[in-house]
C-alpha cells in the first residue's frame, strides 16, 4: 500500500464541499480537533487507487486565503505552513459553476501557493438554469489544472475526479512564482533569508498575515513588523491590489470558457426569492422565527426527557448493581457515586444536545439561519452583538459550551467577545432541574394566570426570560466598556434555500454529540471525582466521629434509616461541609444556610449536582423512587430555626432561583471561554461579574420579599 | 455620489468604486468588483441590514458598508 496522499477541500461556503466530502468518504470519517483548537476537524477516507486510500481533510469554508474570522484562520494557518501536520499533498478546490468568478479567486490564490490543485466544478445544474453555460475542457486549458465536473450532492463524476487526482499526483507541480500583482523582490528574498526558503507567494502571505499565524513565535512577529516598515509594507493595499489584478486575470478566463444566455430584464422568480419574502418579512419573519423557537424548545425540554430519564435510571441501576455486586470500599464508593455518577452526568445531557444540533442544523443547512441573522441584525447591534450573535444565544439554553464554540463564526473580535461573555446567562439545561423542583416547593401548583395559564409554567417561562434579557442587559453594559479600533461588519452570504439532507444532519449530530462527550465530559468527570473525594473524607478523624455520634444519639435506628442519618452527618463534617459552613456569613443575607452552602460549592463546578447534593444533604438514599418528589417533601419540612416558619418560603425560593440564574456555575463553560479566547482574564471576568450579577440579585430579591 | 445604501428594491446599480479600504478587500473578495452590476432585493424590517443580488447571489450588508459601495 503506498504512502495515503493528504487531499484537502477548500471551496467558498455553500459551495459544496460538504456534499462532496460526504460522498467521497461516507460513513468513513472520523472528527478530530485541529491542533492547538478544538474546532472540528473532519478527516475521511477515499478509495482514489487499487491500493491506495487518500486522506480527505474538510476545512471550513472561506472566501479568500485572508481569514476575517476565526474559523478562517484555522485554515490558513495550516496552508501558510507547509511543516503542518495537515498541510495538503494536493487541493481540491470545490467551486459552484453558478458563481464562477468569486469562487476561482480563491482557486487562484491556492494555486499560488504551490500545493498541486485540482478544480472540481460544482452546481452546473443551478448555473444551467440561470443560463450559464461553461466549457470546462477550455476552462481546464486556461488554468493549467485538472478540471472536473461533479455533482457532489447527488454523487455523480465522482470517477472523473478519481481521475484528474491521480493525474495530477504523478504530475510533479512546481510552485507558481510568477504572481499577477507586482512586489518588492527585495523583500521577498530578505523574509526567505530570514524565515526559511519558500516560494514568493508563501512568503508574502508570512508578511501579510503573521500575527495570525501560529508557525510564528513573538520574536518572528516582530521581526516581520520590523520588514513591514522597513520597505513600507501596506497589507490592506497589496491585499485589495492583488485581489483586482487576480480578477482581471480572472475575468479575462471565464469571459472566454462560460457562455452566459441573455437574461430577460424580468427575471424569473426564483422559489427561493418567494420563500425569502416570507421569512424577511417585517410581521411573519418574527413570527415564524419564534414558531421555530417554540417547537425546538418543546423538543428540548419535552421530548428530550424521555430518553432523559431513561439514561438516569440507567446509570441509578447500574450504580446499584455494582454497589450490591463489589466489596463496601472506598474504592467502589469512588467508582460509583464518583466516576459513573459523573459520566452519568455527562450522558443526561446527549438527548437535549441532539434535539438542539438536530434543529440547529436543519435551520443552517437549509439556509434559513442567516435570514434569521438578516433579521435580527439590527436589533442585536443595539445591545453591543451581532446578528450572528443568535446562534449562541439560541444554543445556551441548551449548553453553552458548544454555544460558545459556535460564536468562531463572528467576524469581529468585540461582537464575538461580548457573545461568548453573555452566552452562559441563557438558562442552560442543567438549570432546567434545579428550576423544576423549586419552583414547586414555591409556587403553587393549582393556581392559574387568568385562569388560564398554569402559574408554574408562567414561572418558569419568566426564568428563561429573565436570562436573556440578563444577557442583552450586560452585552450593552459590555459594548459602552469596551472600546476597540476594529470595526464590525455583517456582509455575509444569504445562500439559497436547500432541502436539508438527511445523512448530512444525521453526521452533524453525531460530531457534536462526539465532540461535547469528549470535551465537556472530561471536564465533568473529573470534577465530580473530587467533589466525591470532598463529600466523603474529612480533617483527621471527623468522618469516623460522625458515624459514632449518630449511633450513640440515635441507639434505636437500623438499617437505611440510620445509613442515611450517618451519611448525613459524615457530609456535615466532610471537606465540603466545612466548606458550607465557612461559607455561611456570607450568603445568610441571601437567605441560605450552610446546607445550601454545601450545594452551592458542590454545584459551583457544574450546576447539575444541586438535586444530588440537595438529596445527600437531607439524608435520602440514591434508591428512594422518584427521588424529586421525595426531595421536594423533605425540603417542604425543613424548619427555618429562628422563625419556626418553613425555610423554604417564597422569599428563600425566588432568592435561589435567581441565583442559579445568573450564577457562574460551570467549570466546561469557563474552559470552553478560556480556549476561545486565548487568555485567563476572560473566564476570571466572566466569573466575577456573573457571581455578583447572582449575588446581589438574590439578595435585593431575598430583602424584598422577606 | 451614489451609493448602494441609497437605491431602492428592485433598483439597479453598477460599482464605480469604495470608499473605505478595509471593507473594500472583503467586499472585492465577496464578488463586488468595480463594473458588476447590483440590485437591491431586500431591506430587513427595521430599514437594517440590506440584502443585494450581485454575481448571481445574494450579499448581505448593513447600510453603513452599502455607503461605502460607489455605483452609477
Amino acid at each position: 500500500m503506498k504512502k495515503a496522499p493528504k487531499i484537502a477541500l477548500i471551496g467558498n461556503p455553500n459551495a459544496g464541499k460538504s456534499s462532496l466530502f460526504n460522498s467521497l468518504t461516507g460513513l468513513r470519517q472520523k472528527t478530530g480537533n485541529f491542533p492547538g483548537v478544538t474546532m472540528d476537524k473532519l478527516i475521511g477516507k477515499w478509495h482514489i487507487e487499487s491500493d491506495t486510500d487518500a486522506e480527505i481533510l474538510d476545512l471550513p469554508g472561506i472566501y479568500s486565503i485572508y481569514p476575517k474570522s476565526v474559523d478562517e484562520q484555522v485554515v490558513i494557518n495550516i496552508l501558510a505552513n507547509p511543516q503542518h501536520p495537515d498541510y495538503p499533498d494536493m487541493a481540491i478546490v470545490v467551486v459552484d459553476a453558478s458563481n464562477l468568478k468569486r469562487n476561482l479567486l480563491l482557486f487562484s490564490q491556492v494555486r499560488d501557493l504551490g500545493i498541486p490543485t485540482i478544480l472540481a466544478l460544482n452546481m452546473i445544474d443551478v448555473a444551467e438554469n440561470a443560463g450559464i453555460v461553461i466549457n470546462s475542457v477550455k476552462l481546464s486549458r486556461e488554468l493549467n489544472v485538472q478540471v472536473a465536473e461533479v455533482n457532489a450532492k447527488k454523487g455523480i463524476g465522482l470517477n472523473g475526479l478519481r481521475l484528474a487526482v491521480n493525474k495530477t499526483l504523478e504530475t510533479k507541480y512546481g510552485s507558481n512564482d510568477s504572481l499577477p500583482v507586482d512586489y518588492d523582490t527585495d523583500l521577498v528574498e530578505e523574509i526567505k533569508e530570514k524565515y526559511g526558503d519558500t516560494d514568493d507567494y508563501h512568503a508574502l502571505l508570512w508578511l501579510a498575515e503573521h500575527d495570525n499565524l501560529k508557525q510564528f513565535d513573538e520574536k518572528q512577529r516582530a521581526g516581520f513588523d520590523q520588514l513591514q516598515e522597513k520597505y513600507h509594507w501596506d497589507t490592506q493595499k497589496f491585499q485589495a491590489k492583488e485581489t483586482m489584478a487576480r480578477y482581471e486575470v480572472l475575468n479575462e478566463i471565464v469571459d472566454s470558457c462560460l457562455h452566459q444566455s441573455p437574461v430577460e430584464e424580468d427575471p424569473v422568480i426564483t422559489w427561493s426569492e418567494r420563500l425569502d419574502k416570507v421569512f424577511l418579512h417585517r410581521f411573519w419573519g418574527y413570527f415564524i422565527f419564534l414558531g421555530i423557537l417554540f417547537v425546538m424548545f418543546q423538543a428540548i425540554f419535552t421530548w428530550a426527557t424521555y430518553p432523559q430519564d431513561l439514561i438516569d435510571s440507567g446509570i441509578a441501576s447500574l450504580n446499584d448493581f455494582l454497589k450490591t455486586q463489589l466489596p463496601k470500599s472506598q474504592l467502589t464508593g469512588l467508582l460509583t457515586d464518583g466516576l459513573i455518577a459523573g459520566i452519568g452526568g455527562v450522558l443526561i445531557f446527549i438527548p437535549q444536545i441532539a434535539f438542539l444540533f438536530l434543529f440547529i442544523s436543519l435551520l443552517e443547512e437549509t439556509g434559513y439561519m442567516s435570514r434569521v441573522m438578516f433579521i435580527m441584525d439590527k436589533l442585536m447591534r443595539r445591545f453591543g452583538l451581532n446578528g450572528k450573535s443568535v446562534v449562541p444565544l439560541i444554543s445556551g439554553v441548551a449548553c453553552a459550551v458548544p454555544a460558545i464554540m459556535s460564536t468562531r463564526s463572528i467576524g469581529s473580535w468585540k461582537d464575538r467577545l461580548i457573545t461568548i461573555m453573555v452566552t452562559p446567562l441563557m438558562s442552560c439545561s442543567a438549570r432546567l432541574p434545579i428550576y423544576t423542583i423549586l419552583i414547586a416547593l414555591v409556587v403553587p401548583e393549582t393556581s392559574k394566570l387568568f385562569g388560564f395559564f398554569n402559574l408554574q409554567g408562567v414561572a418558569l417561562f419568566g426564568l428563561y426570560l429573565l436570562g436573556f434579557f440578563m444577557a442583552l442587559f450586560s452585552a450593552w453594559v459590555m459594548k459602552l466598556i469596551l472600546k476597540t479600533k476594529e470595526r464590525s461588519y455583517f456582509i455575509m452570504e444569504l445562500p439559497t434555500f436547500k432541502a436539508p439532507r438527511f445523512n448530512h444532519i444525521m453526521l452533524s449530530i453525531w460530531n457534536s454529540v462526539k465532540a461535547f462527550v469528549h470535551e465537556a465530559g472530561k471536564i465533568i468527570v473529573a470534577i465530580s471525582v473530587v467533589l466525591w473525594v470532598l463529600a466523603s473524607y474529612g480533617p483527621g478523624d471527623a468522618m469516623q466521629q460522625a458515624e459514632i455520634k449518630v449511633k450513640t444519639e440515635n441507639p434505636t435506628l437500623t438499617g437505611k434509616d440510620l445509613e442515611n442519618k450517618i451519611a448525613a452527618q459524615k457530609l456535615e463534617n466532610s471537606y465540603a461541609g466545612i466548606f458550607g459552613k465557612t461559607l455561611e456569613p456570607v450568603i445568610k443575607p441571601l437567605g441560605y444556610d450552610w446546607k445550601i452552602g454545601i450545594a452551592l460549592i458542590t454545584s459551583f463546578a457544574a450546576r447539575e449536582v444541586f438535586v444530588g447534593t440537595m438529596s445527600t444533604i437531607y439524608s435520602l438514599g440514591a434508591d428512594v423512587e422518584d427521588q424529586d418528589a421525595t426531595i421536594k417533601n423533605r425540603m417542604r419540612a425543613e424548619i427555618n430555626p429562628t422563625t419556626g416558619k418553613p425555610l423554604y418560603d417564597t422569599a428563600l425560593g425566588f432568592s435561589l432561583l435567581i441565583f442559579y440564574a445568573f450564577a457562574m456555575q460551570c467549570m466546561s463553560t469557563l474552559a470552553t471561554t478560556y480556549r476561545e479566547t486565548k487568555s485567563w482574564k476572560y473566564p476570571t471576568i466572566q466569573f466575577v461579574y456573573m457571581t455578583a450579577l447572582a449575588y446581589i440579585s438574590a439578595f435585593i430579591v431575598y430583602q424584598v420579599l422577606k | 455620489m451614489k451609493t448602494i445604501a441609497s437605491l431602492k428594491i428592485g433598483e439597479r446599480g453598477v460599482i464605480v468604486g469604495f470608499t473605505d479600504e478595509v471593507l473594500s478587500l472583503k467586499l472585492l473578495e465577496m464578488g463586488c468588483l468595480p463594473g458588476t452590476q447590483v440590485t437591491l432585493t431586500h431591506i430587513a424590517p427595521f430599514g437594517d441590514p440590506i440584502a443585494i443580488k450581485v454575481t448571481g447571489y445574494t450579499l448581505s450588508l448593513r447600510i453603513e458598508e452599502a455607503q461605502t459601495i460607489q455605483i452609477v
